[in-house]
Parts: C-alpha cells; structure tokens; sequence
C-alpha cells in the first residue's frame, strides 16, 4: 500500500435499514473514496443534511463499521486495529463535536472531563504532569487553568465550551482533527475566531483536518480541499476555490447560487426548484440528482456517474463525460 | 410610506424565581431583554431584525404580536396597529381572548422559530387549512375543503403534498405549508421568526423566496427576524440590528451593509466570510453581558474597540444620522 497518504478512504459504503423492520436498504454512504495526503491541510466535507457527511466523519472516526470498503490511517485498516493500536489511533486522531453543550456532562466539572483525557489518551499517572499537559493545550485556545478550575459546564458560553472542547482535542497531540459542523452553534460574530483557530493550529502545529459543514462560505474560506456530497455520494471534489467558483457539477452551482450572501440578492431572489422525496433519491438507480438537475437527460437517470477529471476536479456527472 | 404600526419605548423582559438559591441572594431575577425600543413598520416592506443568539429578538416579536405570558411581563410602552378608517388597535393593551378574535391571524400573523414542527401529526394538511377555514370564516366542512384545496394551490402547494400528513413532508414543503396557513386571512402584518434557519441552504431560499413573494403579491409588511446577516443582506429592505435587548442601528439595508456605523454592526458585517474571498477575517472578543445585571452606559462598550470615557457612563441614545438612518453609538453623537 502507497505511504504517503495519512488517510485513505477505499470504496466505503454504509447500508441503513428503513421502512417496516428495515426492510427496505438504503446507503447512507454511498462507495465514497477519499485520499489525504500527509501534509497539514484543511479537507472539507460539505453538503445539506442528510448527505452522510456525519456518517462519513464517524466511520473516519472508527465509531461506525463500514458496510463495503475500509477506512486506512498511515496504512493501517482503522476497523481492524489490535488493542494497543486502538489507544495509538486515539492519540492520532481527534474529533470536534457540533453541539459543546452536549459535549461535556452538565454535572461534572469541566477541568474533571480535561484531566480524564488527559490521563487515559496519555497514560499519565502523576497529577502533576497532567495538570501541566491541561494548562498547556487551555493556553492554547487563550484560556487558562485558573478560568476553568471548578467549573461546571453552564457556566461557559457554547463559543468557550468549544475552545475547551478543542483543548481538550489537542492533549495527546494529534495529526489529525475531524471536526463536525464545530461552528454551527455558535453565533456568528464569534464562528470565526474558532476557524481561525483551525488556521492557527494547521499552520503551527502541522495538524490536518477534516471539517464537515453545511456553510459554503467559512468553508471556502478554510479549506485547501473540499468534497461535495450529495445523498450519500461524492459529487465533486477538488481545491477549494476551483470547486466552488468554477463549480461543475450543476448540484455544486445550485448549492452556490443558494447561498445568501451580501450583493447577491438580484441572482439570489430568482426562482429554484426543491429537492421531493429524500427517500426516493437515494434510491435512484442512476444520478441521484438527476430528478431536480436542470440539465438532465436519459442516461442520468439510468446509470450512476463515474468521477470524470475537468481542470484538475473531479465531478461525478455524465455533463463532463469524454472532455 | 403608510405605518402599519408603531411601538413606542417597548420595556419588557423576565421575572425569574430562584426558589433554590441561597438566602443571602434576591431569591427573585429580572432579565432585563427589551429595553427601550420603539419601531416604525410600513406597509410594503420586509423588515429585518437582526442580533445574536439572546439579543432579545424574540421578545421584542412577541411584543409585537401581543403575545405577552408569564415569565414575560411589559414593563413600559405600547404596540399599536393602524389601519385606514379605523382607530388605531392598541396591541399592548388588549387581553389574549380579544388577540384571537380581533387581531391573530387576521391582521398580525406570527411564524414562530421551528414553526415546521407545529403542524398536528394525525392531522392532513389540507385539514389544518380546512379547520383555519371553519374556526375564523365560520364555513362548514363541504365549502371548506374546495377552499382550502383552491387555496393552497395557489400557494404552489402541490396536491400530493395537501392530502399528505406533515411527516411524509420535506422540512420545505411543511415550511412552505406553514407560512400559506399564517397567510390565509391576508393579514397586514407577518412576524417570521427564524423562519428558516433548519434548512438547508436550498430548501431555506426556495421557503424564503416563497415568503418574500407571498409579502409581494399581498402588498402587506413582513418582519423577518434571523441572527443571519446574508439573509438579511438579500431580502430585507431595511434592517434593525439588536445588541442586548436594545436596537443600536437601524436604517435601509443596502446602506447598512455599504457602510456601518455601529462598531458592533461592523463587526457583524465584517466577521461574515464570502466566497471569493480569502482575506483574513476576525471575530468579536469577549462574550455578550448577562441581561440580569446589563453593564452602564452603552451596552457593547466592554467588547468595543472604540469605547471612550463616556461610553461606561452614560447609554447613547439611537439618534437619526441621514437618510433614515439610526445608530446608538458615542462616536456619532
């Protein structure tokens, strides 16, 4: 297996059951394939809710097994880990959740919740290498030890909570972050301190990260690379600002065009077609955004796009096929 | 411009007990959320309200509408609503079984925050309009459902999704479901509490636009609160920007986003990432005051960059710059 790649993600599909016993299989992933080279940069996973882009972080994650294909980091199949490979991982990767209030136990002391990481990711016995290694990462995120001793977890506002969270993160040292939708519940004059922070992090520290989001614009303004999916499919990925303004697939431009920003609003208030049935769509046997895709013809509708290369993008879209 | 309404030095907010506190503290609280607020609506036109999570934007569209519950109490003030030939409805003043009959739904329509989620599970959608239809225009069931079914058509509700329960429904369609029914009796008035801030950024524009030429076709006032200033950017025409429970700008939207005064308005505008444009961008330090004891002088100086001596002192009062502009701030004064 090739080295130079931190994490590879081969083909990794995840079937959920639905309907009456769940009967009815749907992919909520659907053989999505993913390569991260290793460097520190900044991957995104965008896309509306009900992509799997959260089913996707929690199989990077190791929290979900994979239906077909196999997650590997430095190439090692993460699903099949030995014990002590398992707390190496740990270390390796962290995650970031959206919600910080859900994040930490509202009745326990959030320093508590710092130093239990700090001694199961790390092995630290001594209280006081460990409240050393706490004050460090709190340091970090311009906090410190003395803010947050004694503290419960309503006592911070969810932008602190999620600083600690990323503290909390950055104990054993990682090299790589998922962090799903981590500025989403926080108010907007505030979101990008935190993404800086990611900024910061990535540059100082040479940690990579996969951040998935629903938000275009602190995307785009984030990340290095960015992959858009669609109902359980990857429909376009590349570098970021290819992506999303050059944007090919018709699924990327409809997304784009949605975005309500600041003198857009002649282009933004004309009129847009929604997407029906969610259920339907994932189980289209050909594009499964074929059914609202205004440029859509017969073979759409009957064969899944394979991933076709445009400038240096890759699109899954029959547009852009034999170019 | 016609007013439609008209609030005057609005102070409301929350009496909280704290039964479990301990005895040396007042065991009773007062969140201080609207303080000192007047506005001025038109007819014709969508009015933002924007602010962040706790800036009492909420409060003050529940003013709006009347609907005034315990813990929530109107300190100060009146809401009234105009209408040509008639004398003016003192919202502030009248009891919630005279809001349902005289003023809800047929002249102030309110969509409140998750509003997707209000509609009756074991009930179709064309039933929700059917029964809007018997309780308000007193119509029997027969002529009901020919009404509502034509109705709802008109609102580009597709038949599928009339004779659907609401969790067969997209969070669109029941979005676009719910702001046909708070339409239905054509009010003057329509409050759209972060009407779609559950969406996604597709469905959200397909609702919003839908909302925007509902208010169009109708010719009446939209008042649009949403925390998100892109939204605000491309629907609104003009906008007041809430910091702590007190309004510190407010004047026409493409001005406010060509050139704001308020430091806090400012920083909102500027913390906003656009695609195609990587420059560095930097958020607001410190965190919003806690509305039980609001800090003096002007409510932003602990976080501003440009706060002065008078600033801790003294509350800056919201005072017209040009072109209808307001803005709350020592530097302008």
């Amino acid at each position: 297996m090739d080295t130079k790649f931190l994490l590879q993600v081969e083909k990794v599909s995840k079937v959920f059951g639905y309907g009456f016993l769940g009967r009815i299989k749907f992919r909520a992933v659907d053989s999505v394939s993913l390569y991260k080279e290793d460097e520190p940069k900044i991957l995104t996973i965008a896309g509306e809710s009900g992509c799997g882009k959260t089913t996707l972080a929690r199989i990077i994650l190791g929290f979900l097994e994979p239906s077909e294909g196999a997650v590997m980091y430095k190439s090692r199949d993460i699903h099949r880990l030995k014990p002590k490979e398992r707390l190496w991982f740990r270390r390796e990767v962290q995650a970031i959740f959206q919600d910080p209030y859900e994040t930490f136990n509202p009745m326990r002391k959030v320093d508590a919740y710092l130093y239990e990481a700090a001694k199961n990711l790390l092995e630290l016995k001594n209280p006081g290498e460990a409240s050393e290694c706490v004050g460090e990462g709190l340091e970090f995120m311009g906090l410190s030890l003395k803010d947050v001793e004694g503290k419960h977890p309503s006592e911070f506002s969810g932008g602190q909570l999620q600083r600690m969270s990323i503290a909390r993160a950055l104990l054993p040292k990682p090299r790589l972050i998922v962090a799903d939708e981590p500025v989403s519940m926080i108010d907007a004059s505030m979101r990008m301190n935190i993404i800086n922070i990611f900024k910061e992090l990535r540059e100082k520290l040479g940690i990579s990260f996969i951040y998935i989001t629903h938000d275009l614009a602190t995307a785009f303004y984030v990340s290095n690379d960015i992959g858009i999916m669609y109902r359980g499919s990857m429909v376009e990925e590349g570098p970021a600002e290819k992506v999303l303004l050059e944007r090919h697939h018709p699924y990327t431009k409809a997304l784009v065009t949605s975005l309500p920003q600041p003198g857009k609003r002649v282009e933004w208030l004309k009129r847009t077609r929604a997407s029906g049935m969610e259920i339907k769509e994932f189980l289209a046997p050909g594009c499964k955004y074929a059914n609202i895709c205004p440029q859509n013809f017969e073979k759409c509708m009957k064969e899944r796009p394979p991933m076709f290369t445009v400038k240096g993008v890759k699109v899954a879209c029959w547009l852009y096929e034999g170019q | 411009m016609e007013l439609i309404l008209k609030a005057r030095d609005l102070e409301g907010g929350y009496t909280l007990q704290f039964p479990f506190q301990g005895s040396t503290q007042a065991s009773q609280e007062y969140i201080d959320a609207v303080s000192n607020v007047s506005i001025e609506l038109y007819r014709d036109e969508v009015f933002g309200i924007a602010g962040e999570s706790g800036c009492g934007k909420t409060t003050l569209i529940k003013i709006l509408y009347g609907y005034i519950n315990p813990p929530l109490t109107l300190k100060q003030g009146s809401v009234e609503l105009y209408a040509e030939g008639e004398k003016p409805i003192e919202i502030s003043s009248l009891g919630l079984e005279e809001h349902q009959r005289r003023v809800w739904w047929k002249r102030i329509s309110y969509i409140p925050q998750a509003s997707m989620n209000i509609l009756n599970p074991t009930m179709r959608i064309r039933d929700h309009f059917a029964e809007m239809l018997k309780i308000h225009m007193g119509m029997g069931k027969e002529e009901a459902y020919p009404k509502a079914q034509e109705y709802a058509e008109s609102m580009g509700l597709p038949r599928d999704a009339l004779r659907a329960f609401p969790h067969q429904l997209s969070g669109g369609m029941r979005q676009r479901a719910v702001i046909a029914m708070a339409v239905l009796l054509k009010p003057e008035l329509v409050l759209a509490d972060e009407p779609s801030s559950a969406l996604d950024v597709i469905t959200q524009r397909t609702a919003l636009t839908f909302l925007k030429d509902v208010q169009r076709g109708l010719g009446n006032t939209l008042v649009l609160v949403t925390h998100d200033m892109g939204i605000q950017a491309v629907l609104t025409d003009r906008i007041a920007i809430m910091y702590a429970g007190k309004i510190i700008e407010i004047g026409e939207t493409a001005g406010i986003f060509e050139k704001p005064l308020h430091p806090y308005t400012r920083a909102l505008i500027d913390s906003l990432p656009r695609l195609g444009d990587k420059s560095q961008r930097t958020g607001l330090g410190g965190q919003p005051p806690d509305l039980r004891r609001p800090p003096a002088g002007c409510r932003f100086h602990p976080r501003c960059a440009y706060s002065m001596d008078v600033c801790n002192r003294e509350d800056p009062q919201l005072l017209e710059k040009r072109d209808g502009r307001h803005v709350a701030c020592w530097l302008y004064a």
